[in-house]
């Protein structure tokens, strides 16, 4: 539902970044984000394609970094990726542990151009 | 500084040293998406800091009873604090009207279809309250179990409700929002004869998942556990 919004910004920030490069062209976005983070990558890309014709990256193309959720165990500091309801460290078999990964949701980088 | 090409500070326009055979390069931005989102929850933040306002973000899934706990805490809490409420529906009155009954200021916020608030609509409801008068703020979330924790609204804490008809699974299925928040109420404890809800268990996955979050367990039906949760609030504002 909400990634009309965040599809938005995400073009607002790549065509900021571009432009400040002197660039005339984004022919690349790339993305990164956590599995623990609501958002789609479907959705993300059907509205990167309607809301890019006519700007500066009208035709680029979209890639995801998803990043898997990773707990490290609080009682011996394993780092773990837990699966489904299965949340023991395997190493230790305590329950759970301080999400370190998985909550990432950010532009990592854009590639451009200039047509000259 | 070259992430491949070191072009970071690339604004010229003339031939580029390092350019691919495409005349194309790469440019770290390294930003959050919801970095606007966040500029606007650190104005509010700092908004209601300016007029010593705690505020309180409550939010679960449809129905979990956020509008009958503030109901019942505002009654509660009459003539010791004074309680304003921001309420957010994806449409209707309705939650606002219920509010206004107990005589506390409330603004209603319609999403449109929006599965969450976010810090600029919060922004704007605030300019309706009458922020002299008021402390505690709450907010009363969108009810979902997903998008609403991934907006900052400037908020001091974050409160998950779950009732006792959803199940002590749902940290395993919504994580992000039980690692998130300040508390987690469970409500509606007097339906607990009639379901299989295990707050052992429930704790238990808390404690392992957020174990700077107290778990707390009322029904604001019977009033069992209020105090627990009102001392929390007395004890926070
Ligand atoms: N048995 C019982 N029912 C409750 C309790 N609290 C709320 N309810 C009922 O649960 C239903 C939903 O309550 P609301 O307070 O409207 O829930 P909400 O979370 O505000 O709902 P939305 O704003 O639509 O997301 C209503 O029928 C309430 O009467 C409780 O402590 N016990
Ligand atoms: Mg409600
Ligand atoms: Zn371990
Ligand atoms: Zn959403």
């Amino acid at each position: 539902m909400h990634e009309l919004a965040v599809t938005e910004s995400v073009l607002k920030i790549a065509i900021e970044h571009a432009e400040q490069a002197g660039a005339e062209r984004i022919t690349a976005v790339t993305l990164v984000i956590g599995d623990m983070s609501s958002f789609v990558d479907d959705s993300i890309q059907f509205y990167f394609d309607l809301l890019t014709p006519g700007t500066l990256a009208e035709g680029a193309q979209l890639h995801f970094k998803r990043i898997a959720i990773q707990f490290r165990c609080r009682s011996c500091e394993e780092e773990f990726e837990p699966r489904g309801m299965d949340w023991t460290c395997p190493k230790c078999c305590a329950l759970g542990g301080t999400v370190i990964a998985g909550k990432e949701f950010y532009i990592e980088s854009i590639v451009v151009k200039s047509e000259e | 500084m070259c992430d491949p090409c070191g072009c970071e500070d690339h604004v010229h326009k003339h031939e580029h040293p390092h350019e691919t055979e495409t005349g194309a390069w790469k440019i770290p931005v390294v930003q959050k998406i919801l970095s606007a989102n966040d500029q606007a929850a650190l104005e509010n933040r700092e908004h209601l800091a300016a007029h010593n306002i705690t505020t309180i973000n409550i939010m679960s899934s449809p129905g979990a009873g956020k509008t009958t706990l503030l109901m019942a805490t505002i009654a509660a809490l009459e003539g010791t604090v004074r309680v304003g409420v921001i309420e957010g529906d994806v449409a209707s009155q309705v939650d606002a009207e219920r509010i206004a009954t107990t005589g506390a200021p409330v603004v209603q916020i319609n999403t449109g279809g929006g599965c969450h608030l976010d810090a600029p609509m919060v922004h704007r409801a605030l300019h309706a309250l009458p922020l002299a008068e008021i402390d505690p703020l709450f907010i009363e979330n969108v009810g979902n179990l997903i998008c609403p924790v991934a907006f900052d609204l400037g908020q001091r804490y974050k409160v998950a409700l779950l009732s006792v008809p959803e199940g002590h699974d749902k940290p395993y299925k919504y994580p992000a929002i039980f690692e998130a928040v300040d508390l987690v109420v469970v409500t509606k404890s007097d339906l607990m004869p009639y379901l299989d809800f295990d707050l052992d268990a429930f704790r238990k996955l808390m404690q392992s998942l957020n174990p700077k979050a107290p778990v707390l367990f009322l029904s604001a039906q019977t009033g069992e556990g209020m105090a627990d949760w009102l001392g929390w609030i007395v004890e926070n504002v």
